[in-house]
């Protein structure tokens, strides 16, 4: 899933100050699921502005609404009847995809409260890991499961390096060492040799390097 | 701010501090008359949410009953309330509010006198801080809307 993680709520009351009434919109995908912008996250944010704003003695009216994603656009039409005249700002508890698509549909100050992290997943309740580097074509299969293209510091596919010490990173002591993990995998699966195999380069032009990336599956567009 | 009376939720788990009020009042003994008692089923029921709306509704002081440490009925509902009260009181800090008019507190059923004086040691320590700041600032509550879930819309 997508890890965000709140704003501090004084930068988020700053992006709202002229504002005298807010829609808090949350969203029912990943950030539900790692407890950053859920319908419960939603409300304490809602209470923390209202709080805020009426200790300074400038209430803030808010709505609060937690779509059931906020990156489907069916979802976000639903927002359609909450999007008022007198609404001054919209707040977006969803990753950055989120504020975007809620940005390209109404005529609104629309404002993140997170910041939007990385693609991983949850190693204990309350901890969360990058796991997967949205490089485009992926290789796992070479390496026995372990990304090095996120997991290695460097994300170099020839590791490891001279940094790796005693299975660590030399960037950080916490950090495993990515090529030390997929050694001793492909060595406990007993595929070492694949890792002697020689490699072509990694096609780049698969990740962020042509700009913005599109998905189009004729297969299940609905206009045909 | 002689005449000020501040008004302090108490939210007891009903395992200990809950039965330690009822212990109090079969022992007569006396305690301030601003503690509203909130009953729940154990302190790990304890909401950041819910304790912000008691300040957002007016309360002056709040405080979370639970059991001794080690003693909870389910077993750790009191360190999840713990936790949850530290990131309360650091968001009552960062709105301006203050983190100290938040406290959770551990007592067992048996503790009728710890109930009454954690009453008057929290009633206290809320006379000496004064009115919550949201008192003097309005007094009308700000308009809020809730209309939930997807499902719902």
């Amino acid at each position: 899933m997508i890890i965000a993680e709140g704003k501090p709520l004084a930068e988020v009351a700053g992006l709202i100050k002229e504002a005298k009434k807010v829609l808090v919109v949350g969203c029912g995908g990943c950030v539900t699921v790692c407890l950053a912008g859920g319908e419960k996250e939603t409300g304490i944010l809602a209470a923390e502005l209202r709080l805020l704003r009426q200790k300074e003695g400038n209430p803030l009216e808010t709505v609060e609404v937690t779509l059931t994603r906020q990156c489907d656009p069916e979802y976000v039409e639903m927002l359609d009847k909450y999007v008022t005249d007198d609404v001054d700002a919209i707040v977006s508890l969803a990753c950055g995809v989120g504020v975007q698509f809620l940005a390209e549909r109404y005529n609104k100050w629309v404002v993140p409260a997170m910041n939007t992290k990385f693609a991983g997943g949850t190693v204990e309740h309350g901890v969360w890991e990058e796991r997967c580097g949205l490089c485009g074509e992926c290789i796992l299969y070479k390496t026995g499961g372990i990304c090095p293209i996120i997991r290695c510091s460097k994300s170099i596919l020839n590791g490891p390096c001279g940094g790796s010490q005693g299975g660590k990173c030399e960037v950080n002591p916490d950090t495993s060492c990515a090529w030390q993990l997929i050694y001793d995998r492909m060595q406990a699966l007993g595929k070492l040799d694949l890792l002697l195999e020689i490699q072509p380069p990694k096609d780049w032009s698969k990740s962020r390097d042509g700009g913005p990336r599109k998905v189009v599956r004729e297969d299940v567009k609905i206009d045909a | 701010m002689a005449d000020f009376e501040p008004k302090i939720i108490a939210f007891c788990c009903f395992y200990c501090a809950y039965s330690a009020a009822d212990l109090a009042g079969s022992l007569r003994l006396q305690y301030p008359a601003n503690i509203r008692v909130i009953e729940m089923p154990c302190s790990g029921k304890t909401d950041i949410r819910v304790l912000l709306e008691a300040f957002e509704e007016g309360a002056d002081g709040v405080y979370v009953l639970g059991c001794m440490e080690g003693d909870c009925h389910f077993l750790k509902g009191n360190f999840r309330a713990k936790h949850r009260v530290q990131q309360a009181k650091k968001i009552l800090d960062d709105i301006g509010i203050g983190g100290e008019r938040l406290e959770m507190y551990n007592l067992s059923a048996a503790m009728g006198p710890r109930f009454a004086e954690i009453a008057r040691e929290f009633t206290d320590r809320i006379r000496k801080l004064g009115p919550s700041p949201l008192r003097t600032k309005t007094t009308t509550t700000p308009e809020k809307t809730s209309p939930g879930q997807g499902a719902n819309l």
